[in-house]
């Protein structure tokens, strides 16, 4: 790729001019100049799709069509995330904006055959709704997008995250040259980002403005802008996809931070676990400095500033802005107790200012396009869009991106199409492990900070996990409480003995050993480690507990008194049975019990388990012939 | 003097602010915690985790205490006062949130209270205690972590562990040795050396800072009391005990008695009645030790220059620390043994021989504020004529365990005078117990080794007080040198750092591991009853004034003047570094690197089969 740097920000404006020439199809869906490609194929390259051989396809697609001699024809690209990930690997097609789901290799000779060659749409990749059962064949026809705004995820799929040039053709590093044209001050920059209320979407929801503010008020030198790209919940992925889709916007907003606060130095620290993000950082920094946007004299400015890459070991609590830093600096990542802040004493006790991932993606757009427009989107309480994972007994899993204060009800029905084989919503858990379960009862809260923290649960990060009848609450609370304590750094007392303890208790409860004093003694000391904990790990750890016990004591109570799963995944408060009915006392469930626990006479219904000696593993139940067997 | 560190002393700064403490206003000084603050103004507030100066982390969350205007509770010990900060410290919130965290902490301790070495002075103990806890509501699964003590001196009992992490914080703040670091995650964190390996294969110096930083019974000294007492039982044996300088100033806070009183005829008393057979002090071979390191001092002024500067080898943790991180510095150590090993030597040779008992029958029992000395008297090179210069070394709260043994009423026993011939010792030998001691008493000789004449007035105040590094210059007619003292290992390495960068020039350097020197050594009483609202360190400085006091009032201040010095230099050494005391009271010392387990080391086998 030829880089030339850019001196001025009349250059970059060339640049950009340049840049949108070769992208425009996508963008209009006009159609191409003489000279250009006619077609361009992007092809997904986040961590899903390529996990499902979408970097495999690319590869083979471009040999072939280099094969048939197509390369002036047609032209191949990576992008970032669709958020469609359930359907992966996923592959549009411009100018004609079509959406191809679930591409398989063997799949390429047919889109070039009749698609490129022959101009006519490859319909079996198409996608299908599974509510209307109507095929769509665009991106924009189809109704997962249909009811989400992208303005995080806004390049997320439309650009090639290698090539700097795509980013600039989308107005990329316009942000920062307006307000080094206009010389903009930085108490204004930050009075714009106050005004648009953006709110910090790691989880704590603070003003990034005030953070800022806080951040050019202490007088110190050097001072530091931190990345915090620790994406550490269970099934969240908001972070990752745009790192992975679009990381120069994360540079950009970063060099406006640095612009500020007044720091020359920034650091995004990113998970080990996510190497294409990584790999795409290390481009996109690589690019940005040869284009001379990062390093000395920013587009001929007095501007100077560096992003540099630290990986994080995969410790939950390093999310932690306070065991962050610690990790950045090489130490033990642990948390601190604040005061001071770290805009007062945050990396080697300089003035630091540290955002997550989707708070900067937010930001040059922001600049952009003013902050009444992004105050204009979104409830009193937050503004702008809030990007989420959904997860769990849903049909579209994926990543979305909905206005603040959309329901929970449109996301699960309408973007995510629902619940899994028409079973019965039951709760979506938000926040991740320091979030709640939220019931059907609620699900047409209009989601912002307030509303969620309003109903016990919390926005965090962006994971939402939708769960149905076959899910057992209590046991989610364990599941969250064992990922709480496991990742536990140790170091205050409440969060490293206080959620083992918890758990202790709801194995107490699911292993059917359980008390009704144990609840009173379970919430107790819920209170006491949200009370007394050191950081917001152990602060949060006993959420998903709490918020179980307000929405499903029904469940607890069933558990304690009735030593029963309503759910009917507590292993131990199940038993195996024998259907007297259906029964025909063939004799082969009594052959494969591992423990003899099964005895009857052959050809005499019905055989009966014994109970004392059934260990429920479940074995004889695929055996039967007539299905007489389940778990009750 | 110079001085470059105040880490010890608290600067309080001019500005005051007023703080609402539990509805009562109170006007404190600016920089202070709330903690503090409180403490200052008589509130108790409990804390566990909480080392004034040296750990304020925040970790145990028995501290906490409502703020207004803070979501949480939050912990008093690292929350700064500030102008109309309100604060409540005793609501059944802060009540509740202090229970449980006590709870959860012995919910995973192994409570063995009776058996502890810590029962009746356990921080924990007093905490639980004092918070009313009867019965603790959450039973679970209680990791055994393992217990170490393949070493001489200091046992990690991991069990009794409350990860408050004091340990490490003394460990890497004031000595700077970093021994300790938290491993693993969740329950199973743990405070550690590296790989969890033993405190023998790590840099450790075996100063047992971090057991007298310990709150509770997890850290602790390698006991040998019952050794000793087989010893005395057997009647062939003659049992020696001799007591360092500043056993005669600590031992009494054992028994109750206030902080550096000074009780050394009821030391040799209670020694006796124990069933020592003869109690000598090892002031009289600190004596001797200043008279071989001053005259090695001389001897490099004047012949061998390049070895300056000199530094002092009598503590055993400081020599193991320059063993570790700074073995280019080794020949730069005095060749002079520490005042117990000469005293072993001697008793085991010349002693043995004047006084006609067969050297294999005697047993020396050092009585040390130190849990370095129990390593030093294992060291390979601590032996003579094939004999241990001391076979065990007793910390002094072991030897208050032994008293309370034996029944003794400590403090109403009558003063007795120690047994000749280690009996008269100068003022000069006395002050080996505080930082700066070894250096004025050196210097009180050097005067009259170079000069010939005595110093006017014996007192070289610039030697004493607290701060952590002093240095200055000492002179002695014509000759100036210009001299070092550091205590606490950190502020040693302060010292040969800027020695090494050529920023300082220093001709004479005293080193002490411990805080304070000796009075301040890891194996001194520590306060954890009831009775002592210690939660820092500083009452070293009593212990310290009481030697100078004593000190001053002694007829015979400079070693050299010591008529027992005299008589063992006549009957038996000749003069300073002969023959005859090289072979005696001097050694050798062998570098170790920062990563001794890295190296072949023969495990520790413990101290040698009495001859």
């Amino acid at each position: 790729m030829n880089l030339t740097p850019i001196k001025s920000i009349d250059e970059l404006k060339k640049a950009q001019q340049e840049a949108q020439g070769h992208i425009k199809m996508r963008l209009t869906g006009e159609k191409p100049r003489q000279g250009f490609p006619k077609y361009h194929i992007l092809i997904c390259a986040g961590t899903g799709c390529t996990s499902s051989k979408s970097d495999l396809i690319r590869r083979k697609l471009e040999k072939e069509i280099k094969k048939r001699l197509l390369q002036d024809k047609v032209k191949v690209f990576k992008t970032g995330c669709f958020g469609f990930c359930k359907l992966g690997p996923i592959m549009v097609v411009y100018p004609d904006r079509t959406f191809y789901t679930k591409v398989e290799p063997g799949d390429i000779d047919e889109i070039l055959d009749n698609h490129i060659e022959k101009g006519q749409r490859v319909e079996k990749l198409l996608y299908k709704s599974p509510t209307t059962n109507s095929i769509q064949k665009t991106i924009d026809e189809i109704d997962f997008f249909t009811h989400q705004m992208r303005i995080a995820l806004k390049n997320c799929g439309l650009i090639n995250p290698e090539d700097i040039r795509e980013y600039i053709a989308m107005e990329g590093y316009m942000a920062l040259a307006n307000i080094l044209e206009n010389k903009t001050s930085a108490r204004d920059v930050i009075e714009e980002l106050k005004k648009s209320g953006l709110r910090g979407r790691g989880g704590g929801g603070f003003l990034t403005g005030q953070k800022w503010e806080f951040g050019l008020m202490n007088d110190s030198d050097p001072k530091y802008v931190l990345c915090n790209a620790d994406e550490g919940d269970p099934g969240a992925f908001m972070d990752r996809s745009i790192l992975e889709g679009d990381p120069h916007c994360i540079i950009e907003a970063m060099i406006i931070a640095g612009y500020c606060i007044g720091a020359n130095q920034g650091y995004i620290y990113v998970r080990a676990e996510y190497p294409i993000a990584v790999e795409r950082l290390e481009i996109a920094i690589d690019q940005a400095k040869k284009l001379g946007l990062l390093g000395r004299k920013i587009l001929g400015s007095s501007l100077d500033f560096d992003v540099d890459i630290r990986l994080g070991a995969g410790a939950f609590v390093c999310g932690e802005e306070t065991a962050l830093i610690q990790s950045v600096m090489g130490l033990r990542g642990e948390p601190r107790p604040r005061p001071p802040f770290p805009a007062e004493a945050g990396l080697w006790e300089k003035p630091t200012v540290n955002n997550n991932v989707e708070t900067f993606a937010n930001i040059p757009i922001i600049l952009r396009n003013g902050a009444e427009w992004y105050a204009s989107i979104g409830t009193d309480d937050s503004k702008g869009t809030k990007v989420f994972a959904l997860a769990g007994q849903i049909n579209n899993t994926g990543l979305i991106e909905t206005p603040m204060g959309t329901s929970l009800r449109t996301i699960i029905y309408e973007v995510g199409g629902g619940i899994h084989d028409h079973k019965k919503f039951k709760a979506v858990q938000t926040g991740g492990p320091s979030g709640g379960c939220i019931p059907a009862a609620l699900l047409d809260t209009e989601i912002d900070f307030k509303s969620l923290t309003d109903i016990g649960s919390m926005m965090g990060s962006g994971g939402m996990i939708v769960m149905d009848e076959t899910d057992c609450m209590i046991d989610i609370a364990r599941f969250y409480l064992e990922f709480a304590q496991d990742e536990s750094c140790g170091k205050c007392v409440p969060c490293r003995v206080g959620t083992k303890r918890l758990l202790e208790i709801l194995n107490k409860i699911t292993d059917g050993k359980g008390e009704m004093e144990d609840l009173e003694i379970l919430e107790n000391l819920c209170y006491d480690i949200k009370d007394s904990s050191l950081c917001g790990l152990g602060q949060t750890a006993p959420n998903p507990v709490l918020n179980t016990l307000q929405y499903f004591q029904d469940e607890y109570i069933a558990h304690i008194k009735e030593k029963r799963c309503p759910a009917g995944v507590c292993n131990n408060l199940l038993s195996v049975v024998i259907s007297d009915e259906k029964c025909v006392a063939c004799g082969i469930c009594a052959r494969v019990c591992p423990v003899n626990a099964i005895t009857g006479e052959n050809k005499k219904p019905p055989f009966y388990i014994h109970q004392d000696v059934c260990i429920k593993c479940g074995t004889c139940i695929p055996k039967c012939p007539v299905d007489a067997i389940y778990k009750r | 003097m110079e001085n470059i560190r105040e880490t010890e002393e608290l600067q309080l700064k001019d500005e005051k602010v007023t703080l609402t403490i539990d509805e009562r206003d109170y006007t404190v000084p600016q920089g202070l915690t709330v903690l503090e603050a409180a403490r200052m103004v008589d509130i108790e507030i409990p804390s566990l985790c909480y080392l004034k100066d040296i750990n304020e982390v925040g970790v145990c969350r028995v501290c906490v205490v409502e703020v207004e205007g803070a979501r949480n509770l939050q912990a008093s010990c690292v929350y700064p006062v500030r102008e109309g900060l309100k604060v409540r410290t005793n609501t059944e919130r802060v009540r509740r949130a202090r229970k449980t965290a006590v709870s959860l902490l012995l919910s995973n301790h192994h409570r063995e209270c009776t058996t502890c070495i810590r029962n009746l002075n356990c921080e924990l103990q007093n905490v639980a205690d004092n918070l009313g806890i009867r019965n603790i509501p959450f039973t679970g699964e209680m990791p055994n972590y393992g217990y170490h003590d393949n070493n001489p001196a200091i046992q990690r009992d991991y069990n009794k562990c409350i990860n408050c992490r004091r340990c490490m914080a003394i460990c890497n703040k004031i000595q700077e040795c970093y021994v300790y670091s938290p491993l693993n995650r969740g329950l199973d964190t743990v405070i550690a050396p590296g790989f969890k390996k033993d405190l023998s294969e790590v840099s450790c110096i075996m100063c047992g800072q971090c057991v007298i930083a310990c709150p509770t019974g997890s850290l602790s000294e390698k006991e040998h009391i019952n050794e000793v007492w087989e010893a005395i039982s057997d009647p062939e044996l003659v049992v020696i005990a001799q007591t360092a300088p500043s056993i005669q100033v600590t031992i009494g806070e054992v028994f109750g008695m206030p902080i550096g009183t000074f009780v050394a005829g009821k030391l040799v008393t209670s020694l006796r009645r124990i069933g020592f057979d003869k109690v000598f002090a090892t002031d009289v071979t600190a004596d001797l030790t200043i008279m071989e390191e001053g005259s090695e001092l001389i001897e490099r002024l004047v012949d061998h220059p390049e070895q300056l500067p000199l530094l002092s080898s009598c503590c055993p943790g400081w020599v193991k620390f320059a063993e570790h991180f700074y073995p280019e510095f080794l020949p730069h150590l005095s060749s002079t043994k520490s005042p117990h090993a000469m005293c072993g030597a001697l008793t085991k040779s010349w002693y043995a021989k004047k006084y006609n008992i067969p050297p294999e029958k005697i047993v020396n029992v050092a009585i040390m504020p130190c849990t370095a000395k129990k390593y030093e008297a294992a060291r390979p090179e601590m032996e003579c004529d094939g004999f241990r210069n001391v076979d065990y070394v007793l910390t002094t709260r072991e030897l208050g365990r032994m008293i309370r043994q034996v029944g003794l009423d400590f403090t109403n026993l009558p003063d007795e005078e120690y047994d000749e011939p280690f009996d008269q010792y100068s003022g000069a030998g006395m002050i080996f117990g505080a930082t700066g001691g070894v250096l004025e008493a050196a210097v009180r000789t050097a005067h009259k080794l170079i000069t010939g004449k005595e110093m006017l007035v014996p007192d070289y105040e610039d030697a004493r007080g607290q701060r952590g590094l002093k240095y200055g210059t000492a002179t002695f007619g014509d000759k100036t040198i210009t001299i070092a003292i550091a205590h606490g290992t950190g502020n040693a390495k302060k010292a040969l750092d800027m020695f090494k960068s050529g920023q300082k020039k220093f001709d004479y350097i005293e080193v002490m591991a411990c805080p304070g020197g000796c009075v301040g050594g890891g194996g001194q009483p520590i306060f954890g009853s009831r009775d002592y609202k210690q939660t820092s360190l500083d009452y070293r400085h009593n212990r310290a004034e009481t030697l100078y006091n004593i000190e001053r009032g002694k007829e015979i201040r400079q070693s050299h003047e010591n008529p027992r010095i005299k008589q063992i230099y006549e009957e038996f050494l000749g003069e300073p570094l002969s023959e005859v005391s090289k072979t005696y009271l001097h050694t050798s010392f062998i570098p170790r690197g920062r990563h001794p387990y890295l190296y072949a080391e023969k495990p520790y086998k413990g101290f040698k089969e009495r001859n």
